[in-house]
């Protein structure tokens, strides 16, 4: 199933003074959080997010469940009366509108204050995660294609625009970015070579002589040769899985995506076509 | 009563915000019997471009116990939703104590922080 056709279940808890008590707020939002729903607490005392049209679950502890003559159809009422959290998360379950996906959200997050629109990540990126919007902007389209755990295409981008908000340490996990972080992205292992040859330097020229270069360059032997030194540099510095490494394509299969994003991203970067 | 709506965000699928700072928060937003929306895990959401980031997003000012308040304005915009820089604060639970994160989202004054 597609990451975006599994909407969430609005779990909307009815806590105000007409209703009991709920006896164990804490360990029931906490199960129901666990399971991935979206909770309202409603007790009154200020404003929740608006009703909208996504599937939801209206639970109290009613005296007597009340009737609701328009309820919207999208909308189920159940009085959790007797039930403790794990039967009420147990109750919120059987209501789920999709199944769970168990994908763990990894994926870059650009900083558009920060952006430049450059195309470097599109270009490196071999598994199609990066696109372009119809203005011809920089755009993470393909979010499920990252690999969990790489933060790699951070390290390529100039301007340290590309966060991992569940990455270990700043600037990447959206840390304020330092003159001294910035220093660092201009030093960083050129990891380009990951795509075996001379991308970068065709798109930071873009002219027909480094078209030229790059077509002839790129033959699969310097492919492979770059991509091993780029990966021991990558194994040392500890930050790349080693199972995104092993998994990386091979030499011909790097080199045609290679090409594939470098095309796109130069298309995105020709004015007016 | 105060004007402002709180969200807490779970960080389901990742251990990045410590957590006794995540249980200090949501025990303490429970036990003051303040309304709040809560959500598992932003990032998810904001990946998946759930529909609930616009409701999460729309409604008036905003409190949000997260993370960075750059990666947080940085999901919401890659999700279509954006959050507005006058109404929304947002809250650092991966480098505040939970009780510095509870007083501010309980406190009735609105301090936006966006980046
Ligand atoms: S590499 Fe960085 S600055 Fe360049 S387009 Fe990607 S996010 Fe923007
Ligand atoms: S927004 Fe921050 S706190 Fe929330 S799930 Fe993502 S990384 Fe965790």
């Amino acid at each position: 199933m597609a990451l975006r056709d599994t909407p969430t279940l609005r779990i909307l808890i009815d806590a105000s003074p007409e209703t009991e008590p709920l006896p164990d707020r804490y360990r029931t939002l906490t199960a129901l959080l666990e399971q991935g729903h979206a909770v309202t607490l409603a007790s009154g005392t200020q404003p929740v997010s608006p009703a909208d049209t996504q599937p939801t679950l209206l639970l109290g502890l009613w005296k007597d469940t009340p009737e609701f003559e328009n309820r919207p159809a999208h909308w189920t009422v159940q009085n959790i009366h007797g039930r403790s959290p794990a039967q009420i998360a147990d109750l919120a379950e059987s209501h789920r509108p999709a199944p769970r996906n168990p994908w763990k959200p990894w994926f870059p997050v650009i900083d558009y204050d920060r952006c430049t629109n450059c195309m470097q990540c599109l270009s490196f990126c071999l598994f199609g995660v990066y696109g372009v919007d119809g203005e011809r902007r920089i755009q993470v389209q393909n979010q499920d294609n990252c690999k969990t755990n790489c933060p790699a295409c951070s390290r390529v981008c100039p301007e340290a625009a590309i966060m991992f908000p569940k990455y270990k340490a700043g600037p990447i996990n959206g840390d304020t970015v330092s003159a001294v972080d910035l220093q660092k992205e201009k030093m960083k292992v050129d990891i380009s070579a990951l795509l075996g040859g001379d991308v970068y330097d065709m798109l930071r020229l873009r002219s027909e002589k480094a078209k030229s270069r790059f077509s002839k360059e790129r033959d699969a032997d310097k492919a492979l040769t770059e991509r091993q030194k780029c990966l021991v540099k990558l194994a040392e510095a500890g930050d790349i899985p080693a199972e995104v490494l092993m998994s990386l394509p091979s030499p011909e299969e790097i080199a045609r995506r290679a090409e594939e994003a470098a095309a796109k991203a130069k298309a995105a970067l020709q004015p007016g076509v | 009563m105060n004007r402002h709506r709180i969200l807490y965000c779970h960080c389901q699928y990742a251990q990045v915000v410590p957590p006794e700072v995540k249980a200090g928060v949501l025990q303490a937003l429970c036990d003051s019997g303040a309304s709040f929306d809560a959500v598992a895990d932003l990032c998810e959401l904001a990946a998946r471009k759930d529909p609930s980031l616009a409701r999460l997003s729309s409604g008036g000012c905003v409190k949000i116990a997260a993370c960075y308040p750059r990666a947080v304005k940085g999901l919401f915009h890659q999700a279509g939703s954006d959050l507005s820089p006058d109404s929304t604060e947002i809250l650092n639970m991966r480098t505040e104590p939970a009780g510095a994160v509870v007083d501010r989202l309980l406190a009735p004054d609105l301090q936006p922080n966006l980046p």
